[in-house]
């Protein structure tokens, strides 16, 4: 009897013990369905980044960090049940990886007092501070990487790319149709044509799509794109014998995963970043050291270097240096979602902080404020070598149109400020 | 022992024909509704309000729904996902061009709405029959997304063509937004399942729901005994179709808060809710309840056994949980081809002859 007391008892304690103590990020991950073979290599991403911090430095500020993965299939009721499974655990920061969800969980999160990091997908206009006070999606959003698109073509073509014909292959969802308000205004003023192509989740079917890119002949075709609608579309690109260097995809249609089934044909294919790409820097030799030889690997263990998987360690790292922040602004290593806002709101990455992590030049230097939750915007190419089959930088990181960008998300945010009753918070 | 007709005697015609014959069912179901309205609302919190209560009480009308269409009537029917997008898109509208009206009259509305889209997509059931109008409401199904997708006065011309729910209140209560209280939300989804279910119960026990019965047996000898198959018909989808459309806009208001119609309400949501039906029970107004448990709880179950108990990878999980909900199915449809309405009913069957069998 005594015996089961004491057993119930440690159970109970390791139970509660390490709910109190550690710093806990979820990871509403998806490694089953059709958009597995982007989420699989983010999510071993932003775990390995934690267990390095866990094995190598003791956690964050010398608390340990915890990462609850839940699988939610990029399936927005299951997000929801993860997001509702998770928060009572102390949940600092969420990273759902899908723009559906992020639309779901913005008003969410806002109520729960939990800040919601959405790197490079999710609602823009978040980016606006004053409206959202707890979604961030900094460094750069997508109509930092519509209009890098749009500047890369003209840095390409002279400056001059007026009477030019650009198609848009995109996802019929949200995620595929936020690009388009920003592309028709920068058509407006570069002159191009612009000829939208919905394609249907999943995105296996593309023969109609291609045709009509076949017929109408354009000068670039632009994919917005994600999980097997992207291996589709280059496979189909390089059917209809479409000039590969013509042809390019946003930061979620650019890894290794998405050109490697067209084999050679896929050569010269174009997608912009908004972080480096590669394996060559220090962290990865800590990464190898303490995780992956040591066993503790996320998923199969086979994804480290991979273009994602440095998107979502980057991802981990922002969340780390947040809390960090947090840690620092109020004192106390066991900080709550609250801080984690504070932490993120006051965030500063520069090269010194870049460079100490062992990520030189791994991303941009940008400081995050009260009305600017979006980052510097800054948008590279890369272009993908069949051969050696490596992504390259081809073109360094360079500030998008901010012009057109500013205006549309003052708009949309006044839109939703106007729907929700939300005054502007910074004053 | 308990559970028998013996002693409980019968005086006046309503007696006979009510619901529950058998004194132990009538108090079990004045238990059953006393603790879901007053006592579940107590307890709840977010978790069990957003994870398990809302989607089972949703799910639970959409399967009437269907079951009134497939089980009682006999039309089979693969466009459940496309008449509850036109729900959730009716409510969207309504609710942002009528913020002050209360939640309870926009539902509705959203209900009838879909009731009217649901006959005009009925009408080719009374020229074909079982796969070819299985084919024709699977059109409603993609040109009703397709609609929803393409035509943006449908979600107010935002720029991801996702609709969101703002908030609203009924009697000064927040029902939909993310600062409307559990309790409410669930009390909420749970009158419109009760409404849904007593009129549904009642429906079919009158004269209607004998006309369905007698097209779904044999359509010719029905009309031969002088039922219009027309009105019987017709009237079949206009009933599920206005408990589909209160559940899609239970679904995208209350329950998700923003959706995005070919994500949430595509195929695969026709074939769900059809699962539910058939696993349940075809024409029983349980089965819809037992089918509509089954599927949303069985995952969540799978997952906190998988994941948080024994530890596992959580894409294992998730791909075992395919695996045994797939086996499941097969299972059921072998052992038990009329769903667990049969067992419940021969459990019954069982319970009245207990303990002396013979």
């Amino acid at each position: 009897m005594k015996k089961t007391l004491t057993t119930l008892a440690l159970g109970a304690a390791m139970a509660a013990g390490p709910a109190m103590a550690d710093l806990v990020f979820p990871d509403l991950s998806y490694r089953t369905g059709p958009y597995a073979a982007g989420g699989i290599p983010f999510s071993d991403g932003y775990n390995d980044y934690f267990t390095l911090l866990n094995e190598r430095d003791g956690g964050i500020g010398g608390v340990p960090a915890k990462v609850i993965e839940c699988e939610t299939g990029y399936n927005t009721e299951k997000g929801v049940e993860c997001y509702e499974s998770t928060k009572g655990q102390g949940a600092l920061i969420y990273q759902p990886l899908s723009t559906g969800i992020t639309y779901q969980l913005i008003p969410k999160v806002t109520a729960d007092n939990i800040p919601l990091h959405t790197m490079g997908y999710g609602r823009t206009s978040a980016a606006n501070g004053e409206v959202f006070s707890h979604v961030f999606n900094y460094p750069a959003n997508y109509w930092n990487g519509a209009s890098g698109v749009v500047n890369y073509l003209l840095e390409s073509n002279g400056g001059d790319i007026s009477g030019k014909k650009i198609a848009l292959v995109y996802h019929n969802s949200a995620y595929g149709k936020e690009p388009i308000r920003t592309l028709e205004e920068l058509s407006k003023k570069h002159g191009f044509e612009l000829i939208a192509l919905p394609v249907d989740h999943p995105g296996q079917e593309q023969k109609s799509q291609w045709l009509q890119i076949r017929r109408e002949r354009p000068d670039n075709v632009v994919m917005w794109g994600w999980g097997v609608m992207n291996q589709v579309a280059i496979q189909e690109a390089a059917n209809i014998r479409f000039p590969m260097e013509n042809f390019i995809g946003v930061w979620w249609s650019g890894a290794e995963h998405d050109v490697m089934p067209a084999g050679d044909k896929a050569d010269g294919y174009k997608a912009v970043t908004f972080h480096n790409v590669g394996r060559d820097f220090p962290v990865f030799d800590d990464i190898q050291k303490y995780v992956v030889d040591a066993g503790k690997a996320a998923g199969a263990g086979d994804q480290v270097g991979n273009v994602l998987y440095n998107r979502g360690m980057y991802a981990a790292m922002l969340a780390a240096e947040a809390a960090k922040t947090a840690q620092d602004i109020h004192g106390t290593g066991d900080i709550d979602a609250a801080m984690m806002r504070d932490g993120m709101e006051a965030l500063v990455i520069d090269e010194a902080k870049m460079a100490a992590l062992g990520m030189p030049n791994f991303g941009p230097t940008f400081n995050v404020s009260c009305d600017n939750h979006g980052g510097p915007g800054l948008v590279g190419v890369t272009q993908w070598d069949a051969e050696s089959k490596t992504w390259s930088l081809i073109s360094d990181f360079k500030p998008s149109d901010t012009e057109v960008i500013g205006k549309l998300i003052e708009e949309d945010s006044a839109a939703y400020a106007a729907e929700n009753n939300i005054e502007p918070r910074c004053k | 022992m308990f559970y028998r007709e013996a002693g409980d005697f019968k005086v006046s015609y309503a007696d006979d024909s009510q619901t529950f014959p058998i004194k132990f069912d009538r108090v079990r179901y004045y238990v059953v509704l006393a603790v879901a309205f007053g006592i579940i609302p107590f307890l709840v919190n977010d978790y069990w309000a957003n994870a398990i209560l809302l989607p089972f009480l949703i799910y639970s009308i959409a399967a009437i729904g269907l079951n009134i269409l497939v089980g009682y009537c006999g039309q089979v029917s693969l466009g459940t996902g496309g008449f509850m997008a036109v729900g959730a898109y009716a409510c969207y509208k309504l609710m942002t061009a009528f913020p002050e009206v209360s939640m309870f009259i926009h539902v509705l509305l959203a209900g009838g709405i879909t009731a009217v889209v649901c006959v005009a997509f009925g009408l080719p059931s009374l020229r074909i029959k079982g796969f070819y109008l299985a084919v024709a409401t699977l059109a409603a199904q993609f040109f009703l997304v397709w609609l929803f997708n393409r035509v943006p006065w449908f979600y107010n011309y935002s720029a991801s063509g996702q609709i969101n729910a703002p908030e609203r209140d009924t009697f000064g209560i927040l029902i939909t937004g993310p600062n409307a209280p559990a309790w409410a939300t669930y009390l909420f989804c749970l009158i419109f399942l009760t409404f849904c279910a007593l009129v549904a119960r009642n429906l079919t026990r009158g004269t209607v729901g004998r006309s369905w019965m007698a097209i779904r047996d044999m359509d010719i000898a029905a009309e031969i005994i002088g039922v219009n198959p027309l009105k019987a018909k017709l009237t079949a989808f206009a009933v599920s179709g206005f408990f589909i459309g209160i559940s899609g806009a239970l679904f995208f208001a209350v329950y998700l808060g923003a959706v995005e119609v070919g994500e949430a309400f595509g195929i695969n949501k026709s074939f769900l809710v059809l699962f539910m039906v058939i696993l349940g029970g075809l024409g029983s107004i349980f089965g819809s309840f037992a089918g509509a448990a089954f599927l949303v709880l069985l995952p969540v179950v799978l997952k906190v056994v998988g994941v948080d108990l024994l530890g596992w990878p959580t894409d294992i999980v998730a791909h075992f949980q395919l695996v045994i909900v797939g086996a499941l199915i097969v299972v059921f449809l072998i052992a038990e081809p009329h769903g667990m309405a049969q067992l419940w009913r021969v459990a019954k069957e069982k319970l009245r002859l207990w303990p002396f069998p013979h």
